[in-house]
């Protein structure tokens, strides 16, 4: 279920690069932090375990097909979460390159999907939440089982979306999902079954491993957790909000300038030039008038009144969403300077 | 079986690929890294319904194979193995899509075959020229330039050792699978009860074997840090190559190529 450059638009592909970049660029520094250097060796390796686990399949009674395990979750329950997303954001970019599973730009979308949701969903709350501070094997099984199968499905609803927003397919988003979901809910079992197997195995054989990666997890991770979550929803809100406050006038310029002239265009002595940038605008643009393209032919207008209504919305979650992206990514690269200076001096 | 091992062994091959010196190769990795981004960018911006003005850009993994001398069957076959899900998206578009946009002579050509032709000619194009990268660059280079671009070092560290042992792991695994079948007799798939040993064990063996990587790098000074050295350089050569296919991607983008030939053709040659 990789996410293909052929089936996505610049402009989903860039945010979900951004979010994807600023992901990775807060696991480093998180791992980094930690100064426990001989994780980035057992990193490596285990990154390079997930492609030889991913050869060795077991068959799935009664049909024909066979099952192997994801490594999203195998890794989050043995490194935590941020390391866990930088060796699956590795993995996947070896996957992207050698295999060419996805493309260079889908990379974005497809380190999200598989990497976002295993590490920081659904490993801190629900397998977290199911195994506790004192894991038995049931719990495990349960946990991971649970783990995995929510996790790929938040995945395969991720590509849906994506998809569908990026507006190249004719799917429409219900049949889509009516067919990714349920075909991703019986490979998300079969990979928690063989995690669950993998997980029990070595809670059997040696159970201080799995006690140590528990306990590895400092308490403290919390509240940043949260004001990422606080933030990704106040962003969600204002974005859909003034979006559609955006939507009912103009443009907010437009409406000041309509008020002060009583009409909405600046009389330009030089229509041309107008016209001129207007149309570079238009062809630079990738989200044109803050609506989908599709939205804009006539005959979806007529079908649903709420056309363009939803449109404007969405690309004004999609634009608040790059804008939080990038003030992250520049967040996290200024603090990056400033420690890397703060060591060179020591 | 053999399967695998042709799998494991493609894999190299295209490394190998890497190993080759020409004009190409001898670039800076980073400039190979940017100009591919630049390319599948300016490949998906077109509407969706684009075919003619996409097929120009196929100049540019031709070029390059042509310069690189690398083997066109080998990438297309590696190209064709990896499209099913493309396919299984696009592939619905005609039934969904049945407004005719085109007409040659008396054949109505819909939206939706337009749009599935589009998304498999940006699938080749995409996918080629990532293809083409680590072809023409190999994977370690393309590790140091994505850390040289910004990427945090533990990634890019990440990256190499991954690279590093994947090939080991692959075999051990393959030597396991081996091992199963020949004491398998008639049985094709693995069984759960068996999946969990194997799969087990080679976990242990792995986590036993960073351990062991470790130890290994601490009495070579290992303090947490790894340090790349590899010269990095911006001749003229980077900045001819870069400025060119820039050039070249934003002239194809903008300026529709096939149209103009296509107009000029049928009013000299009807």
């Amino acid at each position: 279920m990789h996410m293909a450059d052929a089936l996505l638009s610049p402009g989903i592909g860039g945010v979900m690069w951004a979010a994807t970049a600023a992901t990775i660029i807060y696991s480093a520094h998180k791992v980094q932090r930690q100064l426990d250097n001989r994780k980035i060796p057992l990193m490596g390796v285990l990154g390079a375990f997930v492609f030889a686990a991913q050869m060795i399949n077991f068959a799935i009674p009664g049909t024909g097909s066979s099952g192997h395990i994801g490594g999203g979750l195998l890794l989050a329950i043995l490194l935590g979460p941020h390391a866990a997303f930088l060796t699956l954001s590795s993995v996947l970019t070896v996957q992207a390159l050698f295999f060419a599973d996805g493309g260079l730009l889908a990379l974005g979308c497809n380190i999200f999907n598989l990497g976002f949701f295993p590490c920081f969903i659904s490993y801190p709350f629900i397998y977290k939440n199911i195994v506790r501070d004192k894991p038995d094997p049931r719990r495990l099984i349960i946990g991971t089982i649970l783990a995995a199968t929510i996790g790929l499905q938040l995945g395969s609803l991720s590509v849906v979306l994506q998809t569908y927003f990026s507006g190249i397919t004719a799917l429409p988003l219900f049949s889509f999902l009516v067919m990714m979901q349920p075909i991703h809910l019986a490979i998300g079992l079969a990979e928690g079954i063989a995690t669950a197997g993998v997980i029990s195995f070595i809670w059997n054989a040696r159970p201080e491993i799995l006690d140590r990666a528990m306990n590895e997890q400092p308490l403290g991770q919390v509240p940043v957790r949260n004001i990422i979550i606080g933030l990704l929803v106040a962003t969600v809100f204002t974005g859909g909000i003034l979006a559609w406050y955006a939507s009912e006038h103009p443009d907010g310029l437009e409406w000041s300038i309509e008020k002060v002239t009583g009409n909405s265009e600046i009389v330009s002595s030089s229509p041309d030039m107008h016209e001129k940038l207007e149309l570079i605008q238009q062809k630079t643009s990738f989200l044109p008038d803050y609506t989908f393209k599709e939205n804009k032919s006539e005959s979806l207008n007529e079908k649903d009144p709420f056309g363009s209504y939803t449109g404007s919305t969405l690309s004004g979650l999609v634009g608040g969403l790059l804008v939080l992206a990038s003030a992250l990514l520049i967040g996290f690269v200024l603090k990056k300077r400033k420690q890397s200076a703060r060591y060179s001096q020591n | 079986m053999s399967r695998l091992d042709t799998a494991f062994y493609d894999l190299g091959r295209l490394d190998m690929l890497a190993e080759q010196d020409s004009i190409i190769h001898r670039l800076d990795p980073r400039v190979k890294v940017i100009t591919t981004l630049l390319f599948i960018i300016c490949v998906i911006s077109f509407d969706k319904y684009e075919v003619s003005r996409l097929i120009p850009f196929f100049i540019f993994p031709a070029l390059l194979i042509g310069i690189a001398d690398l083997p066109f069957n080998y990438l297309l076959r590696k190209l064709i193995l990896v499209s099913p899900f493309v396919l299984f998206v696009g592939i619905f578009n005609p039934f969904l899509d049945r407004e005719v946009l085109l007409h040659i002579g008396s054949l109505q050509v819909t939206g939706g075959w337009l749009s599935l032709i589009s998304i498999l000619l940006r699938f080749s194009l995409t996918v080629g020229a990532g293809l083409l990268l680590i072809a023409t660059t190999g994977f370690p280079a393309i590790c140091m330039a994505i850390k040289k671009l910004g990427a945090p070092k533990i990634f890019a560290v990440l990256l190499l050792m991954l690279y590093r042992y994947l090939f080991v792991l692959i075999e051990e695994s393959i030597r396991m699978i081996r091992a199963y079948t020949l004491r398998a007799f008639s049985r094709k798939k693995i069984r759960y009860p068996i999946f969990k040993q194997l799969l087990g064990t080679l976990l242990l063996r792995t986590l036993d074997r960073a351990q062991r990587i470790h130890m290994a790098m601490l009495s070579r000074a290992f303090t947490g840090d790894i340090k790349i050295s590899r010269q990095f350089s911006f001749r003229t050569q980077e900045f001819i190559y870069l400025a060119g296919c820039a050039a070249l991607f934003i002239f194809i983008r903008f300026i529709d190529i096939s149209g103009i030939l296509g107009k000029f053709i049928m009013e000299t040659g009807l």
